[in-house]
This record gives C-alpha cells, structure tokens and sequence, in this order.
C-alpha cells in the first residue's frame, strides 16, 4: 500500500516567549484513500502538526515524505509548487478571495499550475463546482455568498488540481450542524469514490468518530 | 515560473477594486512627473533666453590687440644683469597698434580651420555723436552686416531696419536705440559723428539696434567696416578685432589658446569671458532638478504609503495565496506589478499633463523692453525630459514598491491563518 503521507520523528519547538517542545517525536503514515482525523485538546500541538505537514512550516526538526519523496529541506520555491500540485487546503474560516468571483477562486490553484489551458481549467472548476452542488454560485463574487457556501467553495478550490491529500484545519469548526454534516458527506464520498486521502483536524468527536481513522495527541505526542 | 497572467490578473482585480486609492496614487505620480516636465522646461527655457541674450552676440572667440605693459623689460635681457637683482618702477604700457597685424591672411587662415564656423572682423573705435553742441560719447563698430546676422544673430537685435539695408547702403549706421531717443532720431535722418582724431562725417541711419542691455544700447552703434576705415582714415586691410564661432564651443580654450600662442595677440575665450553665466546656469539647473526630485519623492512616498496600505488589507489574501500554491516571489510579483502599473499610468498622465501645461504657458505673452524679438514665455520642450520624467516615474515608483512588496513575500501564511 502506498503511502501518500509520512512523517518521521518530527520535532519542533517554539523559542518564544520562551523555549517550549511542542511536539515530540511525531511517527505516523496516511495511506492512499485514507480518511484520518487529528483530535485533541487546545494547545496540543494538532493544528502546528498539520502546517508542518502542509509544507507551509519549514522550522522543524524530523524528515516528512510526499508520495514517498523527502520534502524536508527544500527551497521554498519548490514547497510552493508541491503544494500547489499536491495538497489540498481547507480552513476553518472560508478564506476566498472577496474580490474575486466563485469561479475565480476555484480556478486560481490551476491557473498558478499553469498545466492546462484555461478553458480546460474552467470547465475542470465548473465541474468540482457541480460536484459540491453549488455551480449556480460561479458567477457570483465570493464576498456574497453565505458561510457554509463559502466552504463548498473552498473544498472545490482545494480540489481543482486533483490533489494527493487533502488537509483540513477545523473546517467544519464554523459552522452549524446542518452545514458540518454536509462537508462531512463531501469529504467521505471523495474519499470513497475518488480515492483521495483527507487529513483533518478536529474537535468534533462526532465528526471524528465516523471516519477512518483518529489520530489522538497530547502534550505534543501521539497518543493512539 | 512566474505564471504573467495570473499575476497580472490578481493585480489588475486589486487595483480596481481599491479604485480610489490606486487613482490617488497614480495622481501623485502624475502630479510629480508633470510638475517636473513643466517646471524643466520652463526653466531651461528662461535659461536659454538669458544665456543666448548674452552669448549669442559674443564670439566664441575674440582675438585682439590688448594693450598691456611688456613681460620682460630690456633690462632681463642683458646678460651681464642675469646674476643681479632689479626692481623697474612705474612700467608703462608699450606702445603698440591696435589694429592686428595681417588681419585678413589670419582670417583666411582661421576659416581652413574645420572646427570654425565663421571668423569675421570687425573694427572698434570710440566716436562722438553730435547732436548740435551737445556731444555724446560713445561706440562705433565696423562690421561686415549679412555676415553677423548669419553668425551673431544681430537680426534678432534689430528693432527696426535690416542688416541688409546697412550692407548695402553707403555712409549708413545702424543706431543704438538709446541714443535715438536721446537725440530723437528716426530711420531716414542723419546722425553725424566725429571719430577722436577729429572730423565730422554725417551717416545716415537705416536701423535701430537694440540688445536689451540699456548702457549697451546707449553707447553702441554699428556701421559697414568700409565705412569705419574711411572715418578713421584707414587702409582697407584696417582691422582691430576679429571674432571666431565655433561649431563646438568645447573647442574655445584650446583654439583660443593657440591663436594666442601662433600670433602674438589677445585671444579670450566665451568661457573664461562668461564664466559667471556658467555658474548662474548651472545653479539654476541645480535648483530646478532638486525642486522637481523632491516632487518625485513625496509621489514615491504616496505609492509606498498606498501599497503598505493595500498589503496590510490583503495579509489574509496573501496566505490563501501562498497557501494554495504561490510562492513568495509570485505575491511579490503581484504587489510590485501593482506599484508598476501606477508608475506607468501616473507617469503616462504625467508627461501629457506636463506636455499640456508647458504648451499653456508658452501662449502666455511676455513683453518686456529688454527683450525686443521675445513675444510669449520661452519653453524649452526637450524630448529628453520626457524620457528622464518618465523613468523617474518607473524608478520611483520600483522603489516605492519594492519594500511593501518585499514584506508580503515575507509574509508567513500560516501566523496569518493561525492568527484568527
């Protein structure tokens, strides 16, 4: 079974105020098609786990594979384009681009990319827009639709480059039960039908409980 | 890897979203830019009136007899006086003449030179002009007319009558506008004068002379060189002065310096004569590019302002972005291409805004007595200050760009992200 995601003995520390060890000794693995989630209490070190994993915190110690690939220490040139490529991101607030419409948020991973024309990069957008049932937002600016929108629009953003992982920080922690369900559906059907790899963070145990996996830490450690 | 398009793109939805502050920005650009192009050319334009008001009547260089006392008294001459010590008292002036010695062969000599535009002679010689029993001191020129108007501009100082009437009029002058009004003469009369050596010969006046320089134009009248050699009793090859214009004034030291050298006369140089104009010049220019650089600076300043503005409103757009994928060179590129753009739209404006003004005030009508051929304000549009304006504008506006942009590539997206 390949491994989409691994990190080895991840250390960090955060030196201000004053020296502090954060997380200890990280190992664990996402495997393809996996649905995990990240549980535990306020200041356990889950959501600095998560942005060492997402290549966005290069201030740690440790080695982190991609798709089998060492990506500790590479420029940050390059972990901009891996990102772009690999990893999909939603936030636990909506995070568009207000001046921009639906579309345009959705389509701007791909046109960064730069591998598609960008006919083929809007019909891709309206798809994965369809996918989340809200194409009839395409057109409409991203300051005007509502939260729980916002976050489909999201998802379909973090989408558009057909992802290897997708990464979450609480994204479902803003909004109310109806709209977390329906994410929650979203996440599992694409990582039942797409075979895609989903890494949350959580406080929700009912969201956690129904997926594969749960990672639970403490005090900067993996506990289960 | 810069992806133009996308980046263009983002910039292009910011500016005008944030239409109001991009408009503000680029008006400080356009406002700095077109000041300096007004500015510029109006003062190089009041510079080169002043400067050509004097320079252009005066020869490049102007060869004479000076009368000067000897560098070596007969007594260092002798040797058995070389060991001694000798003090000579009260050392008066050597007797020498005033009209240069084979003036004309030096001409022809100065013309072969390549660098010489034209060598013409002339003739001064102090003269009375009577008015009945009054008598007025002043200057008499002999000069050859056609030729001064080709290479002096003295048609340019001609109020009324023309360089060609004196040419080709016998016995006629052309008379300093001063002391026409002081012996109420017109064209048509005659003046008579009276050289210092005595005699009356009466000329008849063709034109009016005018240099804006009232003692010059009080003193100063000019005639043929003919008619000059007939009044001081002369021969043909009588001439006292001779003026050379350079194709390039650079060459006047060294030119002058050999004239000096090859035939033992006084050859004085525009620029040693001039040098206060130099100065005066060169301090205006001075003071017109520090006013029109601080213009430029305080538009900088209104960019940097702006742009940091825009950043601090966009911090979380800029982790989404770099978050999804861009780098930090990419934000950089979208806040610089920003600043760029209102660099280019200001400075555009600015130099059509600078053009139009410039254009205004050369309509502006300025008459004064000193000045008889200057109607308007005098402009001088070079298109090189189009091309320093507007890469000033480029280069401020980089500069003013760079350092915001420089900090929303340094923007750490996830203090952001985390931060809410």
């Amino acid at each position: 079974m390949s491994n989409v995601l691994e990190a080895k003995h991840i250390n960090k520390y955060f030196k201000k105020p004053v020296l502090f060890h954060v997380l200890k000794d990280i190992n664990f693995e996402i495997k393809k098609g996996e649905f995990v989630s990240i549980m535990g209490k306020s200041g356990c070190g889950k959501s600095t786990l998560l942005y060492i994993l997402s290549t966005m915190d290069t201030d740690y110690e440790g080695e982190l594979y991609l798709n089998n690939k060492l990506i500790t220490d590479k420029d940050s040139n390059h972990l901009s384009r891996l990102r772009n490529e690999n990893i999909g991101f939603v936030f636990q607030f909506h995070y568009l681009l207000a001046e921009f419409t639906v579309l345009e948020n959705v389509m701007l991973p791909a046109k960064k990319l730069a591998k598609k024309t960008f006919q083929e990069i809007e019909q891709d957008a309206l798809e994965k827009l369809k996918i989340l049932n809200i194409e009839h937002l395409a057109h409409k600016r991203a300051s005007q639709v509502s939260g729980g929108e916002k976050q489909r629009v999201a998802i379909a953003r973090a989408l558009i480059n057909n992802p290897s992982i997708i990464m979450g920080d609480e994204p479902t922690g803003n909004l109310d039960s109806h709209n977390a369900e329906n994410v929650f559906n979203i996440f599992k059907q694409l990582s039942v039908e797409e075979d895609l790899s989903l890494l949350i963070v959580t406080h929700d145990e009912d969201f956690a409980n129904k997926t594969d996996r749960i990672i639970q830490m403490e005090d900067g450690k993996i506990i289960i | 890897m810069a992806n133009w398009t996308v980046i263009l793109n983002i910039a292009k939805t910011h500016l005008l979203t944030k239409l109001k502050s991009t408009s503000i920005a680029a008006l400080g650009v356009t406002f700095g830019i077109g000041s300096y192009i007004t500015l510029v050319s109006f003062m190089t334009g009041l510079n080169t009136m002043l400067d050509d008001l004097m320079l252009n009547q005066t020869p490049h260089i102007h060869v004479y007899n000076e009368i000067e006392p000897s560098k070596e008294q007969p007594i260092s001459l002798y040797d058995k006086f070389s060991e001694s010590f000798n003090i000579v008292h009260s050392i008066k002036p050597k007797m020498s003449q005033k009209k240069i010695h084979n003036a004309l062969p030096i001409i022809t000599y100065l013309e072969r030179n390549e660098n010489v535009r034209g060598a013409l002679p002339r003739i001064e010689t102090q003269i009375f002009y009577l008015a009945g029993s009054i008598e007025l001191g002043g200057n008499l020129t002999g000069i050859s007319p056609i030729d001064e108007a080709k290479l002096f501009n003295m048609s340019d100082y001609i109020v009324e009558g023309s360089a060609e009437a004196l040419q080709n009029t016998d016995n006629s002058i052309l008379l300093g506008i001063g002391i026409a009004k002081k012996m109420a003469l017109k064209i048509g009369d005659r003046v008579q004068i009276s050289p210092i050596n005595g005699g009356i010969f009466p000329l008849k006046i063709v034109g009016f002379y005018q240099s804006g320089i009232s003692d010059v134009d009080a003193m100063q009248s000019f005639t043929t060189i003919k008619t000059v050699q007939r009044i001081l009793g002369e021969a043909n090859n009588y001439i006292t002065d001779i003026n050379v214009k350079l194709y390039d004034i650079e060459q006047a030291v060294p030119l002058s310096k050999k004239i000096e050298q090859q035939f033992n006369l006084k050859a004085v140089d525009i620029k040693t004569a001039n040098a206060q104009f130099d100065t005066g010049t060169s301090v205006r220019n001075l003071i017109t590019y520090a006013v029109s650089v601080a213009l430029l600076i305080v538009a900088g300043f209104g960019i940097y302002n702006i742009l940091n503005m825009l950043i601090y409103e966009k911090m979380n757009d800029i982790a989404i972005l770099k978050a999804i994928g861009f780098s930090g060179t990419d934000v950089q590129l979208i806040f610089m291409s920003q600043a760029m753009i209102i660099g280019f739209v200001g400075g555009v404006l600015g130099l059509i805004v600078g053009y139009g003004l410039a254009s205004l005030i050369s309509t502006i009508p300025f008459e004064t007595e000193a000045l008889p051929t200057v109607e308007t304000y005098p402009i001088n549009i070079d298109p090189m200050f189009f091309v320093i304006g507007f890469s000033f504008a480029m280069v401020s506006t980089f500069l003013a760009g760079y350092l915001p942009s420089k900090k929303a590539k340094k923007i750490d997206p996830v203090k952001i992200i985390r931060g809410q």
